[in-house]
């Protein structure tokens, strides 16, 4: 059995609104190990994103236990998962989320620039991440001047520039017609296929393909179990 | 990182281009009043100073109380006797007196009024203190008649509707005189327009036998000139037979002189000054309101930086930086318009004659305006930042 780079264990998270609590996940269970390729499923409303934010340490539960690399995050301070975030996980979003003033290279470059990394070598890994994705003729691009898809691979770019554990998609294929989502899932498969481990949260249930393991949630909890 | 910060920086500026001049205008308005009080309040000290050495700080000036120009009957003018007094002062090594009162010219058919010196040139403390050169024919001798010796703006200016030159022969109270002599300029257009004739010559023309409208003394080296300034006092109070408190002339020192005029440039300076940082304060709120716009806009933005690993400190620091370059870049068009504004005010008053307005910008002046504007533009972004910093990512994520 493979190492265990994520552990969701018995994870509560509530929403106060008004009067009411809304739970966004009651119990969630996820063990995610290391190589693997994760689709997690779901009606629209089930956790899936709460889910993501666990698993991507942008968010701390109200209740339960997240471990990344068996080191329970659940009790650290807002920098501390910051400097963990641009570190162990590379986010893909559905809306891309580049920064509009930066170009794809320094877009690239951003997470870097957080993680203290020479000037120089940020650069270069930038520039070859970015052949990597198809995009060498683009470095200069504004994000306004790229296509969906060509957004998409300056995202999966930039998600990979601190060479995470784990690359963390949200809907990645969304906004983008089918015969681009299939070139970014293609690359994310390629991605995982070099050794990384991927966790991609959608509603298609089409996407499952891609995926070596499907989990399926519904109403906040992991129903696989 | 602070560099990419600062490049990040100016293109989010960029980005928001007509809203980012807005709010720079209030900066640099305020800094460019800042830097044109300072420099032109420094000019104008520096000239008074410049005079002052001219003159010497060892002078005294002894003049009658009452309105230069009016007719004073009532006013007790100053006497030979009182500048005997003066000379015979302990702590007094040379004294002199001038008369001043209006001329009336009349040349080319026009008659013109102007002030006239009646002067001494051959006296060595007259020398030491009217040390202008001539610039064109000769000075004038001691008691020389009918020969006058007129300020340049008579011999560069039309004020007759044509200029004036040596030989010519002008009524000068209705009696005629020839010029023998223009000064060089002395830097201002009042002093440039007097008329001089020796001190006899305006004894008789005004009917001021051995009265005098100044006198100056020089005190000794060996003496304070203030404290020599008020024994000239006593002596003249106790000729006159007055109370302290109640004479009808003032003895100043050069220094006194010099310091009243430094304290009312003074005085007046800070009271501008403080104008412009009260429109400073107001550029900086501009900028306060801008950078919490800009956060509120960006603030989907800031989870995605959060989400690549900015910290708190992060994010702080770049908001800052943003409304610091605001500030900063504010100061930049603000001391370029200071300097401007100032050159144009000394330009024009040159071109007015008052030539003695010398602008300066000193180093720290500059520098100074820039760091404060920088200060200013971060201080104003601080708190928006600060907002911007704890931000939770999620929720910032999940703002459209
Ligand atoms: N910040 C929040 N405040 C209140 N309710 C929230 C918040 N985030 C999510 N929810 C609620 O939690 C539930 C799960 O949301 P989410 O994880 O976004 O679902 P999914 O991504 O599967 O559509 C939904 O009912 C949603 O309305
Ligand atoms: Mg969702």
């Amino acid at each position: 059995m493979a190492e265990s780079v994520i552990r969701l264990e018995d994870v509560w998270k509530i929403y106060h609104m008004d009067e009411v609590s809304v739970p966004a996940l009651s119990g969630m269970n996820i063990d995610i190990k290391k190589g693997e390729f994760v689709a997690v499923v779901g009606p629209s409303g089930s956790g899936k994103s709460t889910t993501m934010n666990m698993i991507g340490c942008l968010d701390i539960p109200t209740k339960g236990k997240v471990f990344l690399e068996h080191h329970d995050i659940s009790k650290l301070s807002e920098s501390n998962l910051a400097q963990i975030r641009g570190k162990k996980i590379g986010f893909v979003f559905q809306t891309f989320n580049l920064i509009p003033t930066l170009t794809a290279l320094d877009n690239v470059m951003l997470p870097m620039t957080f993680q203290n990394i020479p000037r120089e070598e940020r650069l270069k890994i930038a520039k070859n991440l970015l052949v990597k994705v198809g995009l060498g003729h683009r470095v200069g691009h504004l994000p306004s001047q790229l296509s969906g898809g060509e957004k998409q691979r300056v995202a999966i770019a930039r998600a990979l520039s601190n060479n995470p554990e784990v690359i963390l998609a949200d809907e990645p294929t969304g906004n983008l017609d089918s015969k681009t989502g299939e070139e970014i899932m293609k690359m994310l498969k390629g991605l995982n296929k070099d050794g990384k481990t991927i966790v991609m949260v959608t509603h298609d249930t089409d996407l499952t393909k891609y995926a070596k393991k499907v989990i399926h949630i519904k109403d906040g909890k992991n129903i696989n179990d | 990182m602070i560099r990419d910060f600062i490049g990040y920086g100016i293109s989010n500026l960029r980005r928001s281009g007509l809203r980012s001049w807005l709010t720079m205008i209030g900066i640099f308005i305020g800094m460019a009043s800042v830097v044109a009080l300072i420099s032109l309040g420094q000019g104008l000290e520096n000239s008074i100073n410049e005079q002052f050495e001219a003159i010497g700080a060892d002078k005294i000036i002894v003049q009658s109380k009452g309105i230069f120009g009016a007719p004073t009957t009532e006013v007790e003018s100053l006497t030979e006797k009182d500048l005997k007094i003066i000379e015979n002062t302990n702590g007094i090594v040379d004294a002199t007196g001038y008369i001043i009162d209006t001329a009336k010219l009349e040349f080319n058919d026009i008659v013109r009024y102007f002030v006239l010196v009646g002067i001494d040139n051959e006296d060595e403390l007259i020398k030491e203190i009217y040390s202008y050169d001539i610039e064109e024919g000769r000075n004038l001798k001691k008691g020389e008649k009918f020969k006058v010796v007129l300020g340049n703006d008579f011999f560069k200016s039309e004020l007759f509707d044509k200029k004036l030159k040596l030989r010519d022969t002008i009524l000068l109270n209705d009696i005629e005189f020839t010029i023998v002599g223009f000064y060089e300029t002395v830097g201002n257009q009042i002093d440039d327009r007097n008329v001089y004739v020796s001190y006899e010559v305006a004894e008789d023309l005004y009917d001021k036998e051995g009265e005098y409208s100044f006198i100056f003394a020089k005190a000794a080296s060996d003496t304070i000139p203030e404290e020599a300034a008020e024994r000239v006092e006593k002596e003249i109070r106790d000729d006159r037979g007055l109370d302290e408190g109640n004479e009808d002339f003032t003895v100043q020192s050069a220094k006194d002189l010099f310091e009243s005029f430094a304290t009312i440039l003074n005085i007046l300076q800070i009271f501008l000054i403080g104008i412009a940082g009260i429109s400073l304060v107001v550029g900086g709120i501009g900028i306060m309101n801008t950078m919490y716009t800009a956060v509120l806009e960006r603030t989907k933005e800031i989870g995605v930086m959060k989400s690549i690993g900015a910290k708190n400190s992060d994010i702080l620091m770049i908001f800052v930086i943003e409304s610091g370059i605001l500030g900063f870049v504010g100061g930049v068009i603000g001391v370029i318009l200071g300097v401007g504004f100032s050159k144009m005010v000394e330009i024009i008053a040159a071109n007015a004659g008052y030539s003695i307005i010398k602008i300066s910008f000193p180093p720290f002046l500059i520098i100074g305006t820039l760091i404060f504007a920088f200060v200013v533009g971060s201080l104003s972004g601080l708190i928006p930042a600060y907002k911007a910093s704890k931000l939770q990512p999620v929720d910032a994520l999940r703002y459209e």
